[in-house]
């Protein structure tokens, strides 16, 4: 096995996730204006600037779900118990004692088991629950006759997964500044670059088919 | 003279680039005329420059020969507009303006003029020989009014163009009130009949700005202000712009004037009809549709909010906003002190307009005014509910709704509607629990407005009605609900979103629908919250501990 600087965030991957970070930046804080948590935007344009974010963020993820499963990348998000427990004991012991993280990249497997399992979830349960519950809340008028009680539950998994999302962002900030720095781990994201153990033979064969730039 | 010049010259108005010179000398005679109008401010309303209402008129009326002689009274004007105008005698009577009475299909209850007792003067039905001067007829004073006769119809009150027409009470009442009519001009009856037309805002609001005894006492959202308004004022009677006439929306058919305040649409699903179509309403979606705003990312949600606000609401923020005052609450238990045995009246409220309006009448109590208003805000599904004199109320529940508004909250067929409610303190049987008629105008020794006798007005009032009195009165408040529906500000002007999406905002208090903005601190933001505060010390303490191991670790090295 080699370390080996291979490219692992591919462009439209680096642009899917600053265009989503900034929408669902932007989403969480005019979300709460709306909601009236707070007062920092004035109604009318949160919601204006929620319903056009929205809108941008569903189109984003409609080339990102088509992206994924064209190329395969979907595979990388599959949950793993293998490594898991190891990663997990980590965050929760062994980084106070200033042990080595106990995963290695892989070129097929660039997320941690914690990670894949955390990106996972965000993909299959919040992200679905935000937009399932907020295309119907968009469009209330379109069903409020046929379904006069729903808006509350609608509301209610709405919002709740925003704060959900919000405590999602969180930790993911937080996770940045573990390891050797927090700019080496975002590094990656800007430039698409990360050190990845490769075998011999994935060596070998990136380096002949070029099919993925490698420093 | 002065009338017909400053007339024309109005009309002359969109071709103003035409005889500069003429229309200079007209501008002169014109500021003559203000003048003479500003001192006459508290005679009636008809001396006042006239509105320009858009006529396709075939007939000049001066040129029939029929109106080419003179006439000594209306009736006989009457008899000379019925020789042609055949069938609109019966017309007339049967509407609302006639008979002054309306039976509400959906309620039942028998409605009009004629019935209810309201919380301003208490009661027309009994008052005719003042209160029916806003009747169109000619008149009725009391129980011998003939209803069935065509020339007691008063044509020329809607129809006179002149602005010299005017109407006085139709008997004479006690003296103290009577000198507030004297010393006018008398009627030209034979200009006035030439000079007939559609209703400028003049004819109809000598009696609909006046309700309730004054200008603006009774809607808040009718008043002389609304004669020649500023666009700010009202984005539809815009002297200076659209300039409508009231029947502009209140469509009329076969005399009878759509949107009445006794069987309103409070959610008109219909919108604008079928294509040409002149529906008969006089709702904002007969003309603007179901959809009005742009159909922009704003306008779209704007729209949504068709289904369960009436236009109103955003768009009138505020009523009695033209500079005259609307009487906003009236107590009638300090009614009937005299000095040196005189009814008196004090003033004490300058309006907008620089008018001083009475605060205390002793024929009538104390009031309060008010201007620039923030509607009160309710369900309402077009129907009112009314507490009319057979009504029986627990005077011990707090005030007696004397229209309750009816309209489920969140209910498919109401929606929020702004109103101004007035409140007023009035006479009530004591023994049985209802509202009472008083005998207020008269000649005789047992009206209130002459003898300030209370006991003897509501027996007077009671008994000439066959009504069951205990003997006995006492005061109750009451409230009574006015739709706001005129003074529509320009579009910049209409409320902002956040009056109402915000916690303490206009529509606190308003359920049946879930606010964004206003509906939030509830069980689900505390959860949320809790989450994202926990996560968040979760994640310092982990730094923390990180931070410490650290310096321990460094410390050993």
């Amino acid at each position: 096995m080699t370390m080996r600087t291979v490219m692992v965030y591919k462009r439209f991957e680096r642009i899917w996730h600053w265009c989503q970070m900034a929408l669902i930046m932007t989403l969480l804080v005019s979300g709460f204006a709306v909601r009236g948590i707070h007062h920092l935007v004035d109604f009318r344009s949160a919601v204006s600037v929620h319903t056009l974010a929205a809108l941008c963020l569903m189109v984003l993820w409609l080339f990102a779900t088509f992206w994924l499963f064209t190329t395969g990348d979907w595979r990388h998000y599959l949950p793993k118990r293998e490594g898991l427990l190891q990663v997990a004991r980590y965050y929760a012991w062994g980084i106070f004692r200033g042990e080595e993280h106990p995963y290695h990249k892989l070129f097929w497997r660039k997320h941690n088991p914690l990670q894949a399992l955390a990106y996972m979830l965000l993909k299959v349960v919040l992200f679905p629950a935000i937009w399932i519950t907020g295309i119907p809340y968009l469009l209330y008028n379109v069903w409020r006759e046929q379904a006069p009680g729903w808006l509350e539950p609608v509301v209610w998994i709405h919002v709740g997964a925003a704060y959900a999302i919000l405590a999602f962002v969180i930790v993911h900030v937080y996770l940045l500044t573990t390891g050797h720095s927090f700019v080496a781990h975002v590094k990656p994201m800007v430039t698409g670059y990360d050190e990845v153990d490769l075998t011999p033979a994935e060596e070998a064969y990136l380096q002949e088919s070029r099919i993925v730039p490698m420093k | 003279m002065l009338l017909q010049a400053r007339r024309s010259f109005r009309s002359l108005l969109p071709l103003m680039g035409l005889l500069l010179c003429l229309a200079g000398a007209a501008g002169a005679t014109t500021e003559v005329h203000e003048e003479a109008a500003a001192e006459d401010a508290h005679a009636l309303p008809a001396i006042m420059p006239l509105t320009v209402v858009k006529s396709d008129s075939t007939a000049d009326h001066s040129k029939f020969k029929e109106l080419k002689h003179a006439f000594d009274s209306g009736p006989e004007v009457t008899k000379a507009c019925l020789s042609c105008h055949t069938e609109a005698g019966k017309h007339v009577m049967a509407t609302k303006h006639w008979t002054w009475e309306f039976k509400n299909p959906k309620t039942g209850q028998t409605l009009g003029k004629k019935h209810l007792v309201n919380t301003f003067c208490t009661n027309a039905r009994g008052n005719e020989g003042m209160c029916a001067q806003c009747h169109v007829g000619y008149g009725w004073k009391d129980e011998s009014f003939d209803f069935s006769k065509e020339e007691n119809i008063d044509c020329l009150v809607c129809h006179d163009r002149t602005g010299t027409y005017y109407k006085t009470p139709n008997s004479a009442g006690n003296k103290a009130c009577a000198v507030m009519f004297e010393g006018k001009k008398a009627i030209d009856w034979q200009h006035v009949a030439q000079n007939v037309g559609l209703p400028g805002r003049e004819n109809c609001g000598a009696c609909h700005f006046y309700g309730g005894g004054g200008d603006g006492v009774k809607h808040g959202d009718l008043d002389s202000s609304l004669r020649l308004p500023k666009k700010a004022l009202d984005v539809h009677m815009d002297a200076e712009g659209l300039n409508f006439a009231c029947t502009e929306c209140h469509k009329s058919d076969k005399h009878d004037i759509a949107g009445s305040r006794y069987d309103m649409q409070a959610k008109d699903t219909a919108g604008t009809g079928k294509p040409g179509e002149q529906r008969h309403a006089a709702s904002c979606e007969s003309c603007h549709g179901n959809g009005p705003h742009d159909m922009d990312l704003t306008g779209l949600k704007l729209n949504d909010h068709v289904a369960k606000v009436a236009c109103q609401t955003c768009h009138i923020p505020s009523f009695a906003r033209g500079g005259v005052a609307t009487k906003t609450s009236w107590d009638w238990r300090t009614a009937g002190k005299t000095k040196n045995g005189e009814g008196y009246k004090e003033h004490g409220y300058i309006q907008g307009n620089g008018e001083d309006r009475a605060v205390y009448k002793s024929i009538k109590g104390s009031f309060q005014w008010g201007e620039n208003l923030t509607p009160h805000y309710a369900w309402f599904n077009g129907v009112m509910d009314y507490t009319t004199i057979d009504s029986k109320f627990d005077p011990a529940k707090g005030p007696v709704e004397v229209n309750r508004l009816v309209g489920e909250p969140g209910a498919a067929d109401a929606r929020i509607w702004p109103f101004k409610r007035m409140q007023t303190v009035q006479p009530y049987d004591k023994g049985n629990n209802t509202l009472v008629y008083m005998h207020l105008w008269g000649e005789d020794d047992n009206s209130y407005w002459g003898n300030y006798d209370f006991g003897r007005a509501i027996r007077t009032g009671m008994e000439k009605n066959n009504l069951p009195y205990s003997g006995e009165y006492g005061f109750v408040e009451t409230y009574s609900y006015w739709p706001i529906t005129h003074m529509v500000a320009p579009k910049h002007d209409a409320v902002r979103c956040a009056e109402c999406h915000s916690k303490d905002g206009r529509l606190e208090g308003i359920g049946g629908v879930y606010l964004p903005g206003r509906d939030s601190g509830n069980l689900l933001d505390v959860l949320g919250i809790s989450l994202v505060m926990l996560t968040f010390l979760g994640v310092l303490g982990h730094a923390f501990i990180r931070v410490c191991c650290n310096k321990a670790k460094r410390g050993h090295a």
